[in-house]
């Protein structure tokens, strides 16, 4: 809505970087990067991992300092050494990762650092919660100042800091892949919320993979790739498919093809399935589900519905309180990830970096991760490392991952490049069922694409692949069943061609789901 | 794609610097022992050097307090830790001399590998082993027992025996701390320091006057009996009576190999590492982690153990409960291994390092009038904290420099991120 704010987009840019050059030794991570943003405008900042996103906010954010290049705020030429001086200048950042201390409350999150005082030092509580109330109801991020963070929901955490920056008195606002972590419903809150911020003269940098995102909510778009900045489009005019273009450099399948699915017999079966979650809630209840040979069945619902604890249940990370895990009527339930893994169950974990990859292991020893045990890589307590050098090569080759070969460390390899390293090995182990758990999460349209067509390939070879996922355009994608998981249960079986919004009621357990069910 | 310029080392992912939310994900999912050995790793072999010199000048500017000349104080601790024997040109009675003291000092680097192995071995893993002087008095009562009780077997096999039992004993000693970590989540640095204190006043108790295992051949003495020939180690250099030096050091150096070998090479160390990388992630795979801390913690004990016995075979043949009260051999461990950076060949060089202190420093070898010994063995202790500190700051250091990039180019190397990679991608 560009039109909300005229006054604005006539004026001088709220920030202006130029010709912003980083360099870290012989690597260029930012070529002459220009960008700016007006008072009142949404300025998306788009590119694949790895593009020099991250950097060129970096040294926004005082957190590196520009090998070369000049900032300007309000068209006055700045200096920022560190992330204070930053705040001092009304550039506000949120970060992917929250910076958030768990055990304290949402008011003293937002004040930490400047703190209301009353006489005598002491904190003045009262005036906190207050000046908090009074920011959140101008913008319409709805928080509990008392609630403790750890209790409040991921979207919460990020409506908290939103506020942390803009009590800082934040005009320039950088929200760093934002919708990243949030479930479908906690986007479109966070889009009204941009609105607001926007029509209250906020200038925003919004990063993001996502096309349709920043299609959505942006008034310009400059893409970079490799940190160099490709164009800066308007909005108007943009597709899904231009953008994507620019993004990647050469043409992109936005939807894998895929000819109908030639289902077999049913390899997974879950039944009556109860799991406990870490606070021994009962988050997976009574659920059932099978997936069939050549299918891939989505499990589609709202974060935090069970899914988690479902997908440790089955590939053994969690312990079930009842029910059954069948694997060609071998019931593996409760007897470890050793046994599912041999009953031939593989996993791409949802996060790559807490459970998918070592970071600080090479390739070859992340190839080897799931299957050290087998003959192949190693013999009466030896490791066999040429032959886990060798497969390691041979995949990384096959799945095309780029960054370092087989003894480079899993850590200096970018976000797209690990995820395939983890696709590799789970796919290798040539399973018959296959979970993957967001496979794509944080990827790029290029990767997407990737591990796209080769989930489908599987499926193609004849394994039963279950799909988690909470992108609605991945599961209509990939998905030939489409079961909706709410409050740990099955709660409604669809076609792939199911409306968005239907899909969405039943994942929020309205009454499309009871009839469905 | 190609194994192009990525080498064997951690230091590249702390160094890598180019996409900072990669860099938060690697430390968060670290341990924090993991994340210290990432750091310590770095640097290769100059930061160590480096913080053995400043530890050194720090300690040279205390001598000068004292009114010595700290050259002069240095020299003579050299030549007390027999390394001149090292130089051609040494000869005649310099050269016998140096011969004795060099004899010491490797006497002294055979324990200090073997207890620096037994802290190296759990940082891998992911653990703080404080435990290292618990698990070498256990094993250091067990050595003495079976060499002393057992008298009439032969040689070698009353020698296997007091080594394996001394390994076991110092190994279930550690273990416990193991365990406890598995079934309750004690955490190791606590529970390692508590076992310390139980195994000082168990061997205390053994053998003061009138205690159970005290030797009633010296009523008057708390000591222990003294071991059997047959338990003691052939001395292969110098003289037997003159504490020549036995063939422990050789023992130690096989340990060595097999620490390399078990952390490099077997399945043992490659779980070993994931857990200690990254516990979520050796789940994942399939791995027991909880069981891996019992393992890991009852080897890192049976390596404590095996010092133990060294010096107990070697050299000192029985155990004063003066001496278990004093020892500080354990916590000499824990500065080798984090001078040594948990790797096999700079345990060797900082167990030397620190042997050859304790020699040069001791009564025996250091030159009266030059620095009173009575004083200078405190040197060395002070030395070692030092160097801990230093050690310890050295992650604050490398923080700050990173922070403020280009400061300390010398120390860094190229930095080879995510960038270079995506670089070569293209």
């Amino acid at each position: 809505m560009t039109d909300s704010s005229p006054s604005a987009s006539s004026g001088a840019p709220a920030l202006e970087l130029r010709g912003i050059t980083k360099r870290f030794g012989s690597v260029v991570a930012n070529d002459r990067v220009d960008f700016d943003v007006r008072a009142g405008e949404v300025h998306a900042l788009l590119g694949e991992n790895g593009a020099g996103k991250s950097t060129l906010m970096s040294v926004l954010y005082g957190l590196y300092k520009p090998t070369e290049g000049e900032i300007f705020v309000d068209g006055r030429q700045v200096e920022i050494d560190s992330p204070s001086a930053a705040i001092n200048l009304g550039i506000g950042m949120v970060h992917q990762h929250f910076m958030l201390v768990p055990v304290m409350t949402v008011a003293e999150n937002i004040v930490l650092g400047q703190e209301p005082k009353r006489a005598g030092g002491m904190l003045d509580f009262a005036a906190a919660r207050a000046r908090v109330r009074e920011l959140s109801d101008r913008y319409g991020l709805a928080v509990d100042p008392d609630a403790t963070i750890e209790d409040v929901t991921v979207g919460a955490q990020q409506r908290v800091e939103i506020l942390r920056a803009l009590y800082r008195g934040a005009r320039i606002l950088v929200l760093d892949e934002p919708s990243a972590v949030l479930t479908a419903q906690e986007v479109i809150e966070l889009m009204a919320v941009i609105q607001r911020l926007k029509q209250d003269g906020t200038a925003i940098v919004f990063i993001s993979h996502k096309l349709h995102e920043v299609l959505e909510v942006a008034d310009r778009i400059t893409v970079l790739r490799r940190g160099k900045r490709v164009d800066t489009v308007p909005r108007a005019g943009a597709t899904e498919r231009s953008l994507a273009q620019l993004v990647v450099g050469r043409d992109v399948l936005l939807a894998v093809d895929k000819h109908a699915a030639k289902a077999g017999d049913p390899l997974l079966h879950v039944d009556e399935l109860f799991v406990r979650d870490d606070r021994e809630l009962m988050a997976v209840d009574g659920l059932s589900l099978s997936v069939r040979a050549g299918e891939i069945v989505a499990l589609a619902g709202v974060d935090g519905n069970g899914q988690q604890e479902l997908v440790e249940a089955i590939t053994g990370l969690r312990l079930p309180e009842s029910g059954s895990v069948v694997v060609e009527g071998q019931d593996i339930a409760g007897r470890g990830v050793r046994a599912a893994t041999e009953a031939g169950i593989a996993h791409i974990a949802e996060d790559r970096h807490r459970r998918g990859l070592v970071l600080p292991f090479t390739l070859t020893e992340n190839m080897a991760l799931r299957e050290y045990r087998r003959p192949l890589f190693s013999a009466r307590g030896w490791l066999r490392l040429r032959r886990m050098r060798e497969r390691a090569r041979k995949l990384l080759h096959e799945f095309d991952v780029r960054g370092g070969g087989p003894e480079a460390f899993a850590v200096s390899l970018s976000g797209g490049n690990q995820q395939k390293v983890c696709v590799a090995r789970e796919i290798a182990s040539e399973p018959k069922v296959l979970i993957a758990h967001q496979p794509t999460r944080g990827l790029d349209v290029g990767a997407i694409e990737f591990v796209h067509r080769r989930l489908i390939g599987e499926r193609d070879k004849g394994r039963a692949v279950l799909l988690v996922s909470l992108e609605y355009e991945e599961v209509r994608a990939l998905a030939d069943r489409i079961l909706v998981i709410f409050e740990g249960k099955i709660v409604g079986e669809f076609p792939p061609d199911v409306t968005e919004e239907t899909l969405g009621i039943a994942m929020t357990g309205g009454d499309a789901a009871a009839e469905a069910a | 794609m190609s194994d192009r310029d990525v080498e064997p080392d951690v230091e590249q992912i702390i160094e890598g610097g180019a996409e900072p939310g990669q860099e938060e994900a690697l430390e968060a999912s670290l341990t924090s022992p993991a994340r210290l050995t990432a750091y310590l790793r770095r640097g290769g072999v100059i930061v160590p050097i480096l913080t053995t010199v400043i530890a050194f000048l720090v300690a040279g500017v205390v001598v000068l307090l004292t009114g010595h000349d700290p050259l002069n104080t240095y020299s003579a601790i050299f030549k007390g830790t027999g390394l001149n024997w090292l130089f051609p040109w040494v000869s005649g009675t310099e050269r016998s001399a140096a011969a004795l003291a060099l004899q010491q000092t490797l006497i002294q680097t055979t324990v200090l590998i073997m207890v620096g192995l037994a802290v190296a071995f759990a940082f891998r893993a992911g653990l703080f082993n404080i435990g290292g002087q618990g698990q070498y008095t256990m094993g250091a009562i067990a050595a003495v027992w079976v060499g002393s009780s057992l008298s009439g077997l032969p040689p070698v096999l009353h020698i296997i025996l007091a080594i394996a039992l001394a390994a076991l004993a110092g190994a279930i000693w550690a273990g416990i701390a193991g365990l406890l970590k598995a079934v309750a989540g004690v955490h190791e640095v606590i529970s390692t320091i508590m076992l310390n204190w139980i195994a000082i006043w168990i061997g205390v108790y053994l053998f003061q006057l009138g205690g159970p295992l005290q030797d009633p051949s010296q009523p008057s003495t708390p000591v222990s009996k003294t071991i059997a020939a047959s338990a003691k180690l052939p001395v292969f250099w110098g003289s037997a009576q003159l504490q020549g030096l036995d063939i422990g050091i050789f023992i130690a150096l096989a340990a060595v190999v097999a620490f390399a070998i078990i952390i490099n090479r077997t399945r043992l160390g490659y779980e070993v590492r994931a857990v200690g990388f990254n516990p979520d992630a050796a789940s994942y795979a399939g791995m027991n982690v909880r069981r891996n801390y019992v393992r890991v913690m009852f080897i890192c004990g049976a390596f404590a153990g095996v010092g133990a016995a060294m010096d107990i075979l070697g050299w000192k043949f029985s155990l004063f409960t003066n001496d278990i009260q004093t020892s500080q051999i354990g916590f000499l461990g824990i500065a080798v291994a984090l001078l040594g950076r948990n790797t096999a060949g700079g345990t060797v060089a900082a167990a030397l390092l620190f042997g050859a202190l304790l020699t040069g420093t001791s009564q025996r070898n250091l030159d009266p009038t030059v620095f009173d010994p009575n004083l200078a063995q405190y040197l060395t202790y002070m030395i070692q904290g030092l160097i801990v500190l230093l050690v310890s700051t050295d992650v604050i250091a490398l923080r700050v420099l990173k922070g403020g990039r280009g400061i300390a180019v010398g120390l860094r190397r190229k930095p080879r991120g995510p960038q270079a990679t995506e670089e070569s991608a293209a």
